[in-house]
């Protein structure tokens, strides 16, 4: 592995994308957005009392009545923060690959003394750091927001607690991790940039099942969760990276490309 | 500077290349001739480690193909058919990126070096994509300059460029020769194959013939004498019948045109049994048939045989 050419490939892979200003908006615009909502949402409403539903009564120890609405709220918006550099990272990386294809700029890259893993490593960290610092930088502006007002600062400490912390600053980045290394490996399959941003959104479906899961009140996120599915995913997106490697093969993307 | 044995490529039932044997000597400039799809731009793509050929073995520079390719891609620079530039970025980004994938260790010198003898150094901060054609094949060059490797493929060099820009091309190619690198031309240009390369090689699948341009022309048309004659020529046919070091002869309006092995020496005879005969001779000159010709009989003749 050769850190200075995956900080090569990362600098040229961010020179282009955030060259133009749409892509800029998608990386700031939904983070902006996803801490907006929640922030509103806690700002807005001061009277938590009411009917909860039945998922809200397996709160955390401690915690009754308006808290427990408090926080099965707050869960739902932290599980978007976990969300959130799925989306992002997914449709940089699936473009990365097959937009050079259409570019011809494929061949000479190939042709200099990177390895494959050395430029999957470049171009999937440049898909994933973006979204993953908007994502964090958007958590740390929802609890600076909650903590602001004196009455949502139990929220915020709520929010701070350590397994939701790893759930943000790992899961969520492992998860980041593992769709930008389906996206790359739908990348390098495809031949239209269209089809690899298409397919690399289905890799986000199964993730998703994640959060309705625990809507749907048939798991709950604790610390002992977060770090089995972390190692899990940890586990996971190693033998992703090997296999995006084997599915990269420079010759046939570089002889079936027309 | 590049060996190759029995070099085969398949893609699934299609033969690209079949039993490649060549040998290209340090400072040599060798061109690959041969029609489309006849497996010039292959046969770069092994010798540049970015396919693997099905058969045979190759070294480059001194590296295996297939056991060193990592050393190849470092000692070799290539010049694609297509530049494939970000063109978002600016010529001088593009350049530096490069030259620090291939390890240069002062990558914006270099690129410097590269843009200034290009005549591209005022137009560096633009983004490629505002340059024309023959400025991108001169910044293309460049990037296959930029680590100063012994050995440079260049596939197709002055396709599409206005004469200017191809001449401008070409000048400085023959700078590269100058300075004794190793260079492999694929090009249909064979004007530019004749006036750039000391050898050349003709493929159609695989392997036809490899020779100089002039041995190739010999081999193939002999040398040709042109008599420039008062009058209707054939006339003058029979006349040279009983000479037989005359290897073909042609008569085309007032011109009779001779395959002679040794002109200097032949000449003269030719002249005295004309003038015997009673013809008037205007004017005697060497006829060179075109590198074209040369080329287009020996791919015909392969096309029949194969026929």
């Amino acid at each position: 592995m050769n850190a200075r050419k995956i900080r090569v490939i990362l600098r040229k892979e961010w020179a282009e994308v955030f060259r133009h200003r749409v892509v800029l908006f998608t990386v700031i615009f939904l983070p902006l957005l996803m801490t907006a909502l929640p922030l509103g949402t806690f700002y807005a409403s001061s009277d938590w009392a009411g009917e909860l539903p039945p998922e809200a009564l397996a709160c955390p120890a401690g915690l009754a009545g308006s808290e427990c609405t408090v926080y099965f709220l707050l869960v739902q918006f932290l599980l978007m923060f976990m969300i959130m550099p799925l989306a992002i990272p997914s449709i940089f990386a699936a473009y990365s690959v097959v937009g050079e294809k259409t570019t011809h700029s494929l061949e000479p890259l190939l042709a200099t003394p990177i390895s494959t893993r050395d430029l999957l490593l470049g171009k999937g960290l440049a898909a994933v750091l973006p979204g993953l610092l908007a994502t964090w930088a958007g958590f740390g502006l929802f609890v600076f927001g909650l903590w602001l007002k004196p009455e949502l600062r139990f929220v915020a400490a709520m929010a701070l607690e350590p397994t939701w912390l790893l759930a943000v600053f790992l899961l969520g980045a492992l998860m980041a991790v593992l769709s930008v290394l389906v996206s790359l490996m739908v990348s390098s399959r495809v031949n239209d940039p269209r089809a690899a941003e298409q397919l690399s959104m289905v890799v986000i479906l199964p993730l998703l099942a994640l959060v309705f899961a625990q809507i749907g009140g048939w798991i709950t996120i604790d610390r002992s969760l977060v770090l089995w599915a972390s190692l899990a995913l940890l586990g996971l997106d190693f033998v992703l990276l090997w296999l995006a490697e084997q599915v990269f093969e420079r010759e046939a993307i570089l002889t079936r490309w027309k | 500077m590049i060996v190759a044995r029995n070099l085969t490529r398949r893609f699934g039932d299609t033969l690209a290349v079949e039993s490649l044997s060549l040998e290209i000597g340090k400072g040599e400039v060798f061109g690959l001739l041969g029609p489309n799809g006849a497996g010039k731009t292959t046969t770069v793509r092994m010798l540049t480690a970015l396919i693997a050929p099905n058969a045979g073995e190759a070294w480059v520079a001194g590296h295996q193909v297939g056991k060193e390719d990592m050393a190849i891609r470092r000692a070799v620079g290539l010049l694609t058919e297509s530049p494939g530039f970000y063109d978002n970025l600016s010529a001088a980004f593009n350049l530096r990126l490069y030259a620090e994938l291939y390890d240069v260790p002062q990558p914006e010198r270099q690129a410097e070096k590269y843009l200034r003898l290009l005549g591209l150094w005022a137009r560096r901060k633009d983004p490629v994509a505002t340059f024309s054609k023959g400025m991108k094949q001169k910044l293309a060059i460049a990037r296959a300059l930029l680590h100063e490797p012994q050995v440079v493929f260049l596939d197709e060099p002055t396709a599409g460029l206005d004469p200017e820009a191809a001449r401008l091309v070409r000048d400085f190619i023959a700078g590269l020769r100058a300075e004794g690198r190793t260079l492999v031309l694929c090009s249909h240009n064979l004007d530019e194959v004749e006036r750039l390369c000391d050898r050349m090689a003709v493929l159609k699948t695989r392997l036809l013939v490899v020779d100089t341009p002039t041995n190739l022309r010999r081999a193939f048309f002999g040398r040709r004498v042109v008599f420039h004659l008062t009058g209707e020529a054939s006339r003058w046919l029979e006349a040279l019948q009983g000479l037989d070091f005359v290897r073909e002869s042609q008569a085309i309006a007032d011109k009779l045109v001779l395959a002679l092995d040794d002109p200097d020496a032949q000449n003269p005879r030719v002249v005295r049994r004309l003038v015997e005969a009673g013809a008037e001779i205007r004017f005697v000159g060497e006829l060179r048939p075109s590198l074209e010709d040369v080329y287009l009989r020996l791919v015909r003749r392969t096309e029949e045989n194969e026929a």
